[in-house]
């Protein structure tokens, strides 16, 4: 029965860029894929993603960002997940993040990283394939 | 499992989550934890919001929150989008309008897609708020889809329910009809900074003066119509307590009573009624071909379909 049910996605928009565009892609084509797309809107801190990711128990955290601070803001999104034990989810990122970057993000616990110009059903496909079979106990 | 329900007893929010989930689900280890969370239910308030799309349901209910938490009093959330009756996927996006709870352990906020139930509901709202009811939350609200004129099933499974409508929608006729106005405990005029709210206010007061029998006006729970105004945070006091109001005259009349054995009907009735929609389906899918000679019988008005489904009813005892 839980193999059926729908992949639950969060859609973040972390700090303090005003550019939902992406965001409100991203969401549509994840319902679209037939996914539960939670989505918080901007201006979201690392621990109002955390607790997003604890409340609705979410299998996918993917966080969209085009300020440029994704080294200052995922280190603290990482952790504040790890602080309300979220890091068994799936996290991506997408947005305008230089290559030179990616390496340190997915130190960081990061799974994948969407550049711009990414199709949708690559990110789609990707959630398909990774999102973890999570086990009923805790 | 017992860890799991204990988890949710003592307050844990990663087991509480995770349980909310394997009950949205329907899963048997989700029935299991509800086993034991059961005899710890019955104490919290479950308030239902309703009301058409975009009336502001979520903007009042991030309000009604706040009044709670001032009071330290510990408030759930079920806020219900609807699944694409396409994809199935859904947008869940009343979260959006409630973010400032974020560091409070005192608020749980929980979104819910409909998955195609009907009647503004998703199926296991009622097991997921026991869930909260058990976590000792005091106040659980619940958010139903945006909704038109005829889902009333929220009523049936919470103890208040609040009706949203929205000014400058209709005029004075749309008050008059059947279906979603009668369910109301409580009438809401939301938006009330613009003009027509006044008006519609009126209509909706002046609604229950139009009865044959004066003495009628005199009995029972008097449905108040309340306008409210997130801009300039009007009347969610005087919401807060048109439902602290309606919850002494409910266990002060005894009404209570009825209202928690209509409630406990209908989640055993709509569990039933589900589990024999998932033997049609098995039928459906495991017996292909008897119902396909059932219905090349009724195609070809050898049988009639009435005793078609006569004889599945039979087969599925």
């Amino acid at each position: 029965m839980s193999n059926q049910r729908p992949i639950r996605v969060l859609v973040a928009k972390p700090g303090l860029d005003g550019h939902d565009r992406g965001a409100k892609v991203l969401v549509r084509a994840f319902r679209d894929a037939g996914f539960e797309v939670i989505y918080t809107g901007l201006f979201q801190t690392p621990e109002m993603i955390a607790t997003a990711a604890l409340q609705e128990d979410v299998d996918v955290v993917g966080l969209s960002i085009l300020s440029g601070a994704h080294m200052s803001l995922f280190p603290p999104i990482m952790q504040a997940l790890k602080a309300v034990g979220r890091d068994d989810a799936l996290v991506i990122a997408g947005g305008t993040i230089p290559e030179e970057d990616i390496p340190a993000i997915l130190a960081l616990g990061v799974a994948q990283v969407f550049g711009p110009g990414t199709p949708l059903q690559v990110a789609t496909a990707y959630i398909r394939d990774h999102a973890p079979q999570r086990d009923d106990t805790v | 499992m017992p860890g799991l329900s204990a988890g949710v007893l003592e307050g844990d929010p990663r087991a509480l989550a995770r349980v909310l989930t394997l009950l949205e689900n329907g899963d048997d280890l989700g029935l299991q934890v509800m086993d034991r969370l059961f005899p710890h239910t019955g104490n919290a308030w479950i308030t239902g919001i309703t009301g058409p799309p975009g009336g502001g349901k979520s903007t009042l209910v991030n309000e009604l929150i706040r009044h709670y938490r001032s009071q330290r009093l510990r408030v759930a959330v079920i806020a219900i989008d609807p699944s694409s009756p396409i994809t199935g996927g859904a947008t869940l996006g009343d979260r959006i309008r409630m973010t400032e709870w974020h560091d409070d352990a005192g608020v749980f906020i929980r979104s819910m897609a409909s998955r195609r139930f009907g009647g503004g509901l998703a199926q296991n709202t009622l097991a997921v708020a026991h869930a909260f009811d058990a976590a000792g939350f005091d106040h659980i609200l619940i958010e139903t889809v945006g909704t038109g004129q005829d889902e009333v099933a929220i009523a049936s499974l919470a103890l208040t329910t609040v009706l949203v409508q929205v000014p400058g929608t209709g005029d004075g006729v749309q008050t008059l009809k059947a279906g979603s106005l009668e369910i109301g405990d409580i009438l809401v005029v939301t938006k009330a900074d613009r003009p027509e709210a006044n008006e519609l206010a009126r209509d909706l007061r002046r609604l229950k003066t139009l009865v044959f029998d004066p003495h009628e006006l005199a009995e029972g729970w008097q449905q108040p119509v309340v306008k409210t105004s997130a801009l300039s945070g009007e009347g969610i006091t005087e919401l807060a307590t048109a439902i602290a109001n309606h919850r002494a005259w409910l266990q002060e009349s005894g009404e209570i009573e009825t209202r928690r054995i209509a409630i406990a009907s209908t989640e055993i009735s709509s569990r039933v009624e589900s589990a024999l929609r998932a033997r049609m389906l098995d039928f459906r899918d495991n017996r292909n071909g008897d119902l396909h000679r059932l219905v090349e019988d009724v195609v070809s008005r050898r049988l009639a379909a009435h005793r078609a489904a006569e004889r599945i009813l039979h087969e599925l005892r």
